[in-house]
Order: structure tokens, then C-alpha cells, then sequence
């Protein structure tokens, strides 16, 4: 059943709208979060207690990549959300299958960063830069990996429960936060890693 | 892996008799109350109906609780350090340093985070819903997540009198000296998880009541007919929303330095603790408002109900109330004039500062220009209101003091600034919120509280706080700083034995308050509130029966002003019985906020004491619940027409039998004896 | 958003091929001038900042479906306070911290 054939009473749809609100207000909130720690990275950038600075740490490369899978991601749930309004329930679950996998490619590089980083010993505790760096990046980290985690219960919800009224109104928020999370990321490209590698 | 972290047999304070004794009166204080409710037999019932609630009224109740229970532990450390300072002249008085340290830290977080915040979040559960006409908050569920979460962060509070020792570094944990280097132990462990962890439950329930004020309004009530408290709720949740963040990113970050050895607060290594103290404040400013403006809503309700009078400009304070949310995240650096910024940086914040005492000041004359040929009835929370507009003048002007940077730099860190700002928060927070449950209470429970008692206790907390802080004014103009543990100079003892004359007067207060309690309980007959409007209120929430039915409103009323209420009154449409009832649609009752909660509070004792699988174990069982409920799709019920149609009948019976309104006895009067301005 | 479900309905995929194109410019024009490294640092750094501020306005746009006709008024009230908010933390946190750094360190 394609969203607009769907019968949702009054009182239904404007709790999902309340919703809809109350979450946008937590990304605000969060928002907050990240532009305080992006200010904390920006106040400890210089303070590398003797460390390696970012320019010896960060590969474009990778930030290009990361980058690239991330974008991506938020298109794949574009066309998921598409599918979803169309109906479409197995589009919906493959379009959130793939954005589930391009999810764990960003986490799979940026660990694979963090680790690396660690073993150069430019963890966390060698320096205020780093352990700026590493929270900044690593809240990010985390929440797209929370996000990972809600698309997989999200998978299971459509599996099982189908393309109801709740499982789509609970879609559309998971899609705010996927997207909102890219707009975080390229604050955190545009404000470590390529003033970093200058 | 060692199974209990760094907790040993050693963390029981048997080191001390003090300690020992306060770790005594809290676990027989949990055991009085476990043993109370297996006396009564009442386990069923606090479970099924109070533990499981998603009903905002009983939600606010326990907040209210919550508050009262900790006002009590917050104001024993009060008495402690008032008495150590009374006698601690060249003497090492009854409590070592590091005690007293614990109980001026202990003291500054339970009252900010652990009595005005759920004080604050109570009243508002119990009164916005009713008050815009609304069956119910926008998210029940998530509510019943926010109580839990901040009892979470109180049980931590009290749990560190047993388990451990608490935070020796104040209530606002500044590094160096809250970083692990000179604070190893649990203590500011303690204190960051509780905060980090009631902080959440704090941000939910500001997106909870903005959503609610703005979404759930009842027909016609427009953002400008909203009595003021919800207008004062309203920009709270807001601040709340956008200011907790700032919390969160300071103790998560002090958090990682402590326990993982990060460097952002640090001495050595690239460390910059003046950003905590930045992040800290950018909290902290807006926290203050978020404490005082509920109360200046409680003020604006009580003034205009208690001088039968319509609130005088209500735009101007609506203005005022917006103004100063707005303005609270522009002032923070005045809270750290003396650590080093530059003359241009300091006069800008100290010129926001003074700005920001503008819209309060004309709150001020709102308030006294509503009482201004009001006829004026002095019951409790009238005194009370009074007894702030005098009160709160006083530490409004040494506030404007403090914010000029050079006279700054002569009162920080004295007991000049301890004085200031307990002569905003006593009045301006405390006595709003003691306004608003002495208000309020009937509503809650169906009968009033004692008004001999209340006026009692509005004595003695007004005499006591001015015989307990005035001599904390001179004393910081006589240098003194604050929290001295003992001192050297005999000018100081005689007032400080004055002020501890003051705060046995205000424990005389806090009895007045619990003999309140027990004697209005004990006669509940005899003031009984059948008709849900015991003192001729102005807005919605007297429109409901005392106590309100679960859905609040049979039918939603229909708005045509502002004073929704009174106008209704007026126009002879209050107390209409409707044609026909129809099936209302509720939120089932769920032990899953309860066990967030629970877990919550378990992952913070793990984190505190290094537990990492117990921690581990939590937040597992956290993630479980919230996976199950977000999967559950059959949340509500509904509570067909007829049985809402039994309890509106019930009512009706109670309301013929109600005797006449002993506020309302002037059937004539109007209640406008001068234009309104605005 | 749709008055009747209370759930936004996306017909066509074409705001998110639109976003991701426009995306993938913005972004890698900034990386290409950082690898080339031929612009001097201050003229990067501005060039960096402006292509920020300009994709977050393409991902609130054609990701987050944000315009002044459909989005409810709350929502871009809330976002325009958080904006404002975030400037005034940031700036101020950067203003004070740089203040008593040039008084403290240098």
C-alpha cells in the first residue's frame, strides 16, 4: 500500500507530526553538541604538546573516501524514503540494506583511521589536539553508528510488520537523523581535515 | 578483570562517624520506606499505578516528591556548614576539610540539579497539560523516561553518602582541580554521571513540553492567550533544549580526562581547562534562567488569582519572559570576570548583564502593578509572592554590582557573591516553587494545605533567609571567602553565628512545611476542593476536577480569551454538562521508562566504579528496551464513553454539593477595577 | 509535509540525485584545491568555509527537504534559533578562549 492510500486517522497523524517536531528538536539540540565540540577542536588545535599535528596524521585520501561513502549513503535512503511512499516494500528493504553497508564502510575506514593513528602513538592521550580530534570525530562515529543500529531494527520492523503507518513515520525520522549526520560530516571535512592537511 | 572495579570494602564509610552516621540515616531512610509500603500492603499499587504511570500528574507528584525528599537532604548539608563555620574560628570545628569539602559540593548539586529541577519539572507536569487545556503531554512515554532518569542521577546523589566518598571540587567541578591528578577517587566520578545522567532526562523533557505547548493547545488557545506560567514553561524548555548540550559536552569531556586519560582539561600536555569553565557557564547562565522563570510564572499566576485582578501587562511580561531567554545565552563570561580575559571582552559581558536585568525589572512592576487596587487576600502563596517582589529587589541590585567587571573583581569568590545569589534563588526560585505547591496542591490531591502552617512556614523562611545571608554580605565585604572550612579572624564569628541563628530558622521553616503536610492530611476533610477551583482561579486547570480525571477534559474547551477560566466563568459557560461523552484515547501504562531508568542508573554506578561489564550489561539493557517499545505499536487504549460518562456524573454530584466559593463571595465583582493597559 | 497521513510523501527520487551531484561538486572542488594546494592558506581556508556553508544549505534543501512552503513554521523557527544559538556559543567560546590565550600564552 503506496503512503497516500494509507488510512491514518486524525489523531494518528498529528501525533506522527508531534514527533516529527520533538525529533527535529533533538537534532537542534544535538547540533548544539557538535558545533561545542567543534569550537573545543578549534580552541585545542595548535596545543599539540609536541605531538604529531594534523598535517603529519590526516590523509585526504581517505577523508575523500569517507566522504564519498557517506554521501552516498544519503542518497541510497533517499530512495528508500522514494520506496517506502511508492510502497514498494522490498525496495525499501534493499535500498536500506545497501545504505546499511555503505554505513559500515565509513566505520570501517574511520576505525581503521583511528587505529592507525593509535598505533603511530597519536592516540587520544598524547595531546589536547588529539584528544579534541578523536572526540569530535569519534561523537560523529558513534551516532552513525547508532544510526546503523536503527536502520537494522528498522529492516526488521518493515521485515515483519510491513509498510505500516508507525514503521513509515519512524522511517522518516531515522531519515532525518542519516541526513542530518552528513551535514555534521562536512562540517568535520571542512573544519579538521582540510585545514588540517593544509 | 577484576569483577567490582576499583569498589573494595573500604569505599562503606566506616571511617568516619559522620559519615557513618549519614550513610546510616539514608539506607534506614530506604528501608522506612520499603518497609512503609510492605506495611500498607501497597506494593501492587505503587507499582501498577505510580512506578508504570505515563500520567503527567503523577508524574509531576513524584517529581515533586523527588524535590521535597532531596530540599530535605540539601538542606541538612546547609545546616552542617553553617554550624562548622559558627564555631570553626582558630578551631578545627566538628568536620574535617575533606568532609566539609563533600558537603558544600553535595549541597550546590542537589539543590540546582536535584530539588529545583524536578521541583520545576513537577510543577510543570502537573500544571501545563491542564492549563492549555490538553488531555495529556505530547510524549508520555518519554516522560515517564525523564523522571527515571533524573531519579537515576538523585539515587547516585545519595547512594555516594553510602558507597564511596562524594566530589570535594564544588558543584561546578572546575579542572585542574577536579582532574584526576589532584582529585583521584570516585567523588567527581559521582558528581559528572549524575549530572550527565539527570542532564538527559532534563533535555527530554524540554523537547517534551515545547512540542506540548506548541502542538497540543486546546481550540482557540492562541500562543498569546496562554496564562503566563506555560509562557514561562515555554521559553524554559527552550533554554533547556539548547543549553543542557553545553553540560553534556563539559562532563563528557572532563569525563574522558579523568578515566581515559584524555588532555582536555589538563595541566601538561596541550590541556586548556578555561574551555570547561566556558562550557560550563554556557550552561550554567541559561540554567539559572531555566530555574527562575518557572517561578516567575508561578508568581504572575498567583499575584493576579490572590489581588482578583487581571494579570497587569500581560504582553510586557510575555516580552520580558522571551527576552531574558533569549538574553541568558549572551552573559556567561560574568560568572568568570576575574580568570583573565581582556578589559574588552569582560565589559561586554558585564553590559549584557546589567541589560539582562531590564525585562526582569519589568516583570517587577508588572506584578506590583497587578496587586496596585487588586483586592489582595494573604494566603500562603500570596505571601510568598510578596515576600519575593521585596526580597529579590535586594539581590537584584547586588547582582547589578556584581556585573560591573572592576566591582566584580573585589566580591569574587567572597561570600558576598554566596549571599547575592541565594538572595535570587531562596526568593526568586525556592519560594516561587513553595508559591506554586501550596497553589497547586488542591489540584493535585482534591483538598488544600494547611494555610496557619503555610503562613508559619512563609515566616520563617523569610526571616531566616534575611538573619542568614544579610551577615554573608558583610562578611564578604569584610573579605571573607566562601567555603571555609575554618578561618583566623575573630571580626568574622559573630556573623557567622548570626547566619547560623538564621538557618535554624529556616529549619523551623522546613518543620512548618512538614507539619503542613501532616496536619493537612490528617484534616483533609474539612478542605476538601469539590469544585476543582478552590480559590476563583483564572485558567484552565481549574476548570478540571481536583483531582483531575486521567484525561483531564472530557470535552476540550473552547477558548475565546485570554484567563480561559474566568472568562468562562463570566460568561456563564463554565460547569456545562455535554450532551453526549465519546471514547478518549490514552497511553497504556509501561514499566519501560522504570527500567531505563534503572538501568540508567546502574550504568552509572558501573562507570563510577569501573565495572566496565556491568556498564556493558546496561546500556545492553537499555538498547533491549528501547528496541521493544519502539516496535510496539499498540501503546494507547481507549476508555470508552460510558465510563468517562460515570466519572464526569461523579463530578457533577461532587460539584452540586459544593459550598460556594469562599474567594468568589463578591458576586458582582469583575475583577477589573482599573483598565487593563496592555 | 501531507495534511492526511502526518508522514512527508516523497514521490520521486529527484531531489536526492539533484543533492548528491550538487554534493559531490561542492565537496570536491575543496578537496581538489587542497590536494593542488596552489591558492595561498588564507584564500583556501575562505574557499573552504564558503563551499561548507553553501553545501549545508544543498543538504537541508534536497536531503532534508527544508523550504519556506512546506516545512511547518516551527521547524524552520527551530532551526533558525539553533543557528543563531550556535553562532553566539561558538563565537563567543572562540572570542573568550582567544582573548586569554593572546593574554595568557603569547
Amino acid at each position: 500500500m503506496t503512503l497516500e492510500a494509507m488510512t491514518v486517522s486524525p489523531r494518528d497523524a498529528e501525533k506522527y507530526e508531534e514527533k516529527e517536531f520533538g525529533f527535529w528538536l533533538y537534532l537542534m539540540s544535538d547540533a548544539v553538541i557538535f558545533a561545542l565540540l567543534f569550537a573545543t577542536y578549534l580552541v585545542m588545535v595548535g596545543n599539540t604538546a609536541g605531538g604529531p599535528t594534523g598535517k603529519e596524521l590526516f590523509s585526504l585520501e581517505r577523508a575523500a573516501a569517507e566522504t564519498l561513502v557517506l554521501l552516498l549513503s544519503s542518497t541510497t535512503f533517499g530512495f528508500a524514503a522514494v520506496a517506502l511512499s511508492a510502497g514498494d516494500r522490498s525496495k525499501v528493504l534493499m535500498w536500506l540494506a545497501i545504505t546499511v553497508l555503505l554505513g559500515a564502510c565509513f566505520i570501517f575506514l574511520e576505525i581503521g583511521e583511528f587505529c592507525g593513528m593509535i598505533q603511530e602513538g597519536a592516540g587520544p592521550e598524547r595531546s589536547g589536539f588529539l584528544s579534541a580530534f578523536f572526540t569530535l570525530v569519534g561523537t560523529h562515529g558513534l551516532h552513525v553508528s547508532v544510526g546503523l543500529l536503527w536502520i537494522c531494527v528498522m529492516i526488521g520492523q518493515v521485515f515483519f510488520k510491513g509498510l505500516t503507518a508507525p514503521v513509515a513515520s519512524r522511517l522518516m525520522r531515522l531519515g532525518l537523523f542519516w541526513h542530518f549526520l552528513d551535514i555534521i560530516w562536512v562540517v568535520i571535512f571542512s573544519v579538521v581535515y582540510l585545514p588540517g592537511v593544509l | 578483570m577484576d569483577l567490582f572495579g576499583r569498589l573494595t570494602i573500604e569505599s562503606l564509610p566506616f571511617y568516619s562517624a559522620i559519615a557513618a552516621s549519614g550513610a546510616a540515616v539514608t539506607v534506614l531512610g530506604a528501608l522506612a520506606v520499603v518497609g512503609a509500603i510492605t506495611y500498607f500492603g501497597a506494593w501492587r499499587m505503587v507499582l501498577t499505578e505510580w512506578v508504570s504511570s505515563v500520567d503527567h500528574k503523577k508524574i509531576g507528584i513524584m517529581y515533586i516528591m523527588l524535590a521535597l525528599v532531596m530540599l530535605v537532604r540539601g538542606f541538612v548539608d546547609a545546616a552542617m556548614m553553617r554550624s562548622q563555620q559558627a564555631i570553626a574560628y582558630n578551631s578545627e570545628g566538628y568536620l574535617p576539610p575533606g568532609h566539609f569539602d563533600q558537603i558544600f559540593s553535595s549541597h550546590g548539586t542537589i539543590m540546582i540539579f536535584f530539588m529545583a529541577m524536578p521541583f520545576l519539572a513537577g510543577l510543570a507536569n502537573l500544571i501545563v497539560p491542564q492549563q492549555i487545556g490538553s488531555r495529556d503531554v505530547a510524549f508520555p512515554f518519554m516522560n515517564s523516561i525523564s523522571l527515571w532518569l533524573t531519579t537515576a542521577g538523585a539515587g547516585l546523589m545519595l547512594l555516594s553518602l553510602v558507597v564511596g566518598k562524594f566530589s570535594t571540587a564544588g558543584w561546578t567541578a572546575y579542572p585542574p582541580y577536579s582532574g584526576v591528578q589532584f582529585t583521584p577517587g570516585v567523588g567527581v566520578d559521582y558528581w559528572l554521571w549524575m549530572v550527565f545522567i539527570a542532564g538527559f532526562g532534563s533535555t527530554m523533557t524540554g523537547i517534551n513540553f515545547l512540542v506540548t505547548i506548541i502542538k497540543c493547545r486546546a481550540p482557540g488557545m492562541t500562543m498569546f492567550r496562554l496564562p503566563l506560567f506555560t509562557w514561562t514553561i515555554f521559553v524554559t524548555s527552550l533554554l533547556m533544549i539548547f543549553a543542557f548540550p553545553a553540560l553534556t559536552v563539559a562532563c563528557a569531556t572532563l569525563i574522558l580526562d579523568r578515566n581515559f586519560d584524555f588532555h582536555f582539561f589538563t595541566n601538561a600536555m596541550g590541556g586548556n581547562m578555561m574551555n570547561y569553565i566556558n562550557l560550563f557557564w554556557l550552561w550554567g547562565h541559561p540554567e539559572v534562567y531555566i530555574l527562575i522563570l518557572p517561578a516567575f510564572g508561578v508568581f504572575s499566576e498567583v499575584v493576579a488569582v490572590f489581588s482578583q485582578k487581571r494579570l497587569f501587562g500581560y504582553v510586557s511580561l510575555v516580552c520580558a519572559t522571551v527576552a531574558i531567554g533569549l538574553l541568558s545565552f549572551t552573559v556567561w563570561l560574568h560568572h568568570f570576570f576575574t580568570m583573565g580575559s581582556s578589559a574588552r571582552v569582560n565589559s561586554f559581558f558585564g553590559t549584557m548583564t546589567t541589560i539582562i536585568s531590564v525585562p526582569t525589572g519589568v516583570k517587577v512592576f508588572d506584578w506590583l502593578l497587578t496587586m496596585y487596587r487588586g483586592r489582595i487576600i494573604f494566603k500562603p502563596p500570596m505571601l510568598f509572592t510578596i515576600g519575593f517582589l521585596v526580597t529579590f529587589v535586594i539581590g537584584g541590585l547586588s547582582g547589578v554590582l556584581l556585573a560591573l567587571p572592576p566591582v566584580d573583581y573585589m566580591m569574587h569568590n567572597t561570600t558576598f557573591l554566596v549571599a547575592h545569589f541565594h538572595n535570587m534563588i531562596i526568593p526568586g526560585v525556592l519560594f516561587g516553587y513553595l508559591a506554586g505547591y501550596m497553589f497547586w496542591f488542591p489540584k493535585a490531591f482534591g483538598f488544600k494545605l494547611n494555610e496557619r502552617w503555610g503562613t508559619y512556614a512563609f515566616w520563617c523562611w523569610i526571616i531566616g533567609f534575611y538573619v542568614a545571608f544579610m551577615p554573608l554580605y558583610v562578611l564578604g565585604l569584610l573579605g571573607m571567602p566562601r567555603r571555609m572550612e575554618h578561618y583566623e579572624i575573630a571580626a568574622w564569628q559573630p556573623h557567622l553565628i548570626v547566619a547560623w541563628v538564621g538557618a535554624f530558622i529556616i529549619l523551623l521553616g522546613m518543620a512548618c512545611l512538614a507539619v503542613q503536610l501532616i496536619v493537612s492530611i490528617r484534616e483533609r476533610n474539612e478542605a476538601l476542593d469539590l469544585t476543582g477551583d478552590p480559590w476563583n482561579g483564572r485558567s484552565l486547570e481549574w476548570a478540571t476536577s481536583s483531582p483531575a480525571a486521567p484525561y483531564n477534559f472530557a470535552v476540550l474547551p473552547q477558548v475565546e480569551g485570554r484567563d480561559a477560566w474566568w472568562d468562562m466563568k463570566a460568561r456563564g459557560v463554565a460547569y456545562q454538562r455535554p450532551d453526549k461523552y465519546e471514547d478518549i484515547i490514552m497511553p497504556k501504562n509501561t514499566y519501560v521508562g522504570a527500567v531505563i531508568g534503572g538501568a540508567g542508573f546502574v550504568f552509572g554506578f558501573a562507570m563510577i566504579w569501573w565495572m566496565w561489564w556491568l556498564a556493558a550489561l546496561a546500556l545492553l539493557v537499555i538498547f533491549v528496551a528501547v528496541v521493544i517499545r519502539a516496535s510496539d505499536d499498540d501503546s494507547d487504549y481507549v476508555m470508552p464513553a460510558s465510563e468517562v460518562k460515570k466519572i464526569e456524573d461523579a463530578r457533577f454530584a461532587e460539584l452540586a454539593k459544593a459550598p460556594r466559593n469562599e474567594m468568589a463571595d463578591d458576586p458582582g465583582y469583575a475583577g477589573d477595577p482599573v483598565p487593563e493597559a496592555t | 509535509m501531507d495534511a492526511s497521513s502526518g508522514i512527508p510523501i516523497e514521490r520521486t527520487a529527484r531531489p536526492y540525485l539533484i543533492g548528491i551531484v550538487l554534493a559531490l561538486i561542492l565537496t570536491a572542488i575543496p578537496f581538489w584545491l587542497v590536494y593542488d594546494g596552489a591558492l595561498p592558506r588564507e584564500t583556501l581556508l575562505m574557499v573552504i568555509a564558503t563551499f561548507a556553508v553553501v553545501q549545508i544549505f544543498v543538504h537541508l534543501r534536497f536531503f532534508l527537504h527544508i523550504d519556506f512552503s512546506t516545512t511547518p513554521r516551527e521547524n524552520l523557527i527551530a532551526l533558525a534559533f539553533a543557528a543563531v544559538l550556535i553562532c553566539i556559543m561558538v563565537g563567543g567560546s572562540l572570542w573568550i578562549m582567544f582573548d586569554l590565550y593572546h593574554r595568557m600564552m603569547v
